[in-house]
């Protein structure tokens, strides 16, 4: 699903958390959004789920008016910061949540939900965790956990808000082959927030580098590496 | 500090010596039995004085029933109705930025704050036979004052921190993130409700509920303002210990005291209970 962003702006009150930004993102492609704290981030990735509103400006996906969606009608895989899994759920439950919500006429019956959620745990390479709890993960699960639960709704985009935050180095590594191999499978549109610029560049087709609620350069990482447009980008990924 | 500069004799920091914590104990244990277990013992000790039979006798003479029916019903209305406004005090104050969110918190407070007498002067102004309201209200037959609505009232507004308080913390420490990802997932807002925000608030709740039922049941300085203390029909369990002890019938008012004690104890048991049971539950929702 190819996703339009036109001159969308968000205000919190009196602070201005997006000046009007557009952004054009083509099906099938894995976005990174690049910038330091404070830029916008994840104002534009929460708008793009619906779970904010914007002030002014369109969202289209598949060139379809989708600004007045609701969260429910995005369909987006949102995995959060902090991965926000049901603590009082299993694994199992957790992942199976999206399904189990579905309206009686859409929802697949037990054994095929089940099939489906050993299915999505082989897809994150942990088979074995269907019973446990969430605090009975290493972050590193959690946050697999967490992809497998947005995926389980068979969402039309995946948008991730700093996938590999709390990780360490190695895990984040993994991680983002990990990323990088759902993407390629299941083809999804995908944007993910992050503020580390080597992982950006190493991750994405895409880089859309933010500054204080402005897009300030959109490219393929090897152009944005080559040509960064302003001084700021010049700087940002060089740091 | 680095760790050339520890001191020579070493104790661990979580270690007191031996007499401070053996005082500490004892001072606390003693306290507990004059405060708490002393007065209880002695209430039960003469609620039986004259044997259980008497005592037991007391319980079933009709104004007693009276008194214990209204107390049940008034809890079995007020704490329901608390526990739904305090979910959606804590909801409201913990999910969402809107301006007078201080004033609210503060007007929460207020039934803390302000002394049971007084909240009960305050529905019998508003309500009371001279007051506009209160008189259209009597002439149409719903009086509220000396009856049992104004004791419901009363009890709602004395008891209706009681939930908010013990939600809203556990509420703001959960935030939001994870009812967001239900959303996400395709679930309606009532769907998440029962599904996630519930389960994760529901020890806080059930802790709640029992405390607000424990004053709901033995609310006394609100109920006694407003209820007219009509024996039979609008006296609860508290007012008719009262009325029972001026009447220098003890074995009575013991009885029933020790009843109410009971009612007590047996929220408390059943609370304790309820965390044993689920110990291990309880452990992985607090380490998350
Ligand atoms: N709910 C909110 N209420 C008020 N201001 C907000 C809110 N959410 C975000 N902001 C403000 O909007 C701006 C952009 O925030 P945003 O969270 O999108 O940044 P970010 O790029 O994701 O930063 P970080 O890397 O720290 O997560 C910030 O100035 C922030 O203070
Ligand atoms: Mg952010």
């Amino acid at each position: 699903m190819n996703i339009e962003i036109e001159e969308i702006s968000k205000e919190f009150g009196a602070t201005a958390a997006l000046h009007p930004v557009s952004l054009s993102i083509p099906s099938g492609t894995l976005v990174a959004l690049l910038g330091p704290s404070g830029s916008g981030k994840t104002t534009l990735l929460r708008i793009l789920g619906g779970l904010e509103f914007p002030t002014a400006g369109r969202v289209l996906f598949d060139g379809s008016d989708a600004t007045g969606l609701t969260v429910q009608e995005r369909r987006a895989g949102f995995v959060f910061q902090s991965y926000a899994l049901f603590r009082h759920m299993t694994v199992f439950d957790n992942i199976a949540y999206g399904l189990r919500a579905r309206p009686r006429k859409t929802r697949p019956p037990a054994a095929e939900i089940a099939r489906r959620v050993t299915r999505l745990l082989d897809l994150i390479k942990l088979p074995d965790i269907g019973a446990r709890y969430p605090s009975q993960l290493s972050g590193g699960q959690r946050q697999r956990v967490a992809l497998a639960r947005a995926l389980a709704i068979e969402p039309r985009m995946l948008l991730l808000d700093e996938p590999f935050g709390a990780l360490d180095a190695k895990v984040r590594r993994e991680l983002r082959q990990g990323l990088r191999d759902i993407h390629d499978t299941t083809g999804l549109t995908t944007v993910f927030v992050t503020h580390d610029q080597e992982e950006a560049m190493e991750l994405a087709d895409l880089v859309v580098v933010m500054s204080m609620g402005r897009i300030e350069q959109v490219g393929k990482p090897e152009d944005i590496r080559a040509r960064p447009k302003t001084a700021f980008v010049r700087e940002f990924i060089t740091s | 500090m680095t760790e050339t500069t520890l001191p020579l004799r070493w104790r661990p920091a979580t270690t007191e010596p031996a007499l401070v914590r053996w005082g500490l104990t004892v001072l606390c244990l003693a306290v507990l039995g004059v405060l708490l277990f002393a007065p209880l013992i002695a209430v039960f000790a003469e609620a039986l004085r004259d044997g259980v039979a008497l005592a037991i006798a007391s319980l079933s003479e009709p104004d007693a029933r009276s008194a214990i029916r209204l107390t049940l019903l008034v809890a079995a209305v007020v704490v329901p109705l608390n526990a739904a406004f305090g979910i959606a005090a804590a909801w409201a104050i913990t999910k969402f930025d809107w301006r007078g969110k201080p004033l609210v918190l503060t007007l929460i407070d207020l039934p803390f704050s302000v002394s049971p007498v007084v909240a009960g002067l305050m529905f019998v102004l508003l309500f009371g036979a001279n007051s506009a309201l209160g008189a259209w209200l009597v002439a149409h037959g719903y009086p509220i004052v000396f009856a049992v609505p104004g004791i419901m009232l009363a009890t709602l507004f004395i008891t209706f921190p009681f939930v908010a308080r013990e939600l809203i913390p556990v509420m703001l420490e959960q935030g939001r993130a994870e009812e967001e990802a239900a959303l996400t997932l395709g679930a309606t807002g009532w769907r998440m409700f029962f599904t996630v925000t519930l389960p994760n608030i529901r020890w806080a709740l059930l802790y709640g509920v029992l405390l607000c039922n424990a004053r709901a049941m033995g609310e006394f300085g609100a109920v006694a303002v407003v209820s007219g203390k009509i024996r039979g029909q609008t006296t609860t369990m508290p007012l008719m210990i009262e009325m029972f002890y001026n009447e220098y019938l003890s074995v009575a008012a013991f009885t029933m005291a020790a009843l109410l004690a009971l009612l007590a104890f047996v929220t408390l048991t059943l609370k304790t209970a309820l965390e044993w049971r689920y110990a291990d539950q309880l452990a992985a929702n607090h380490r998350h």
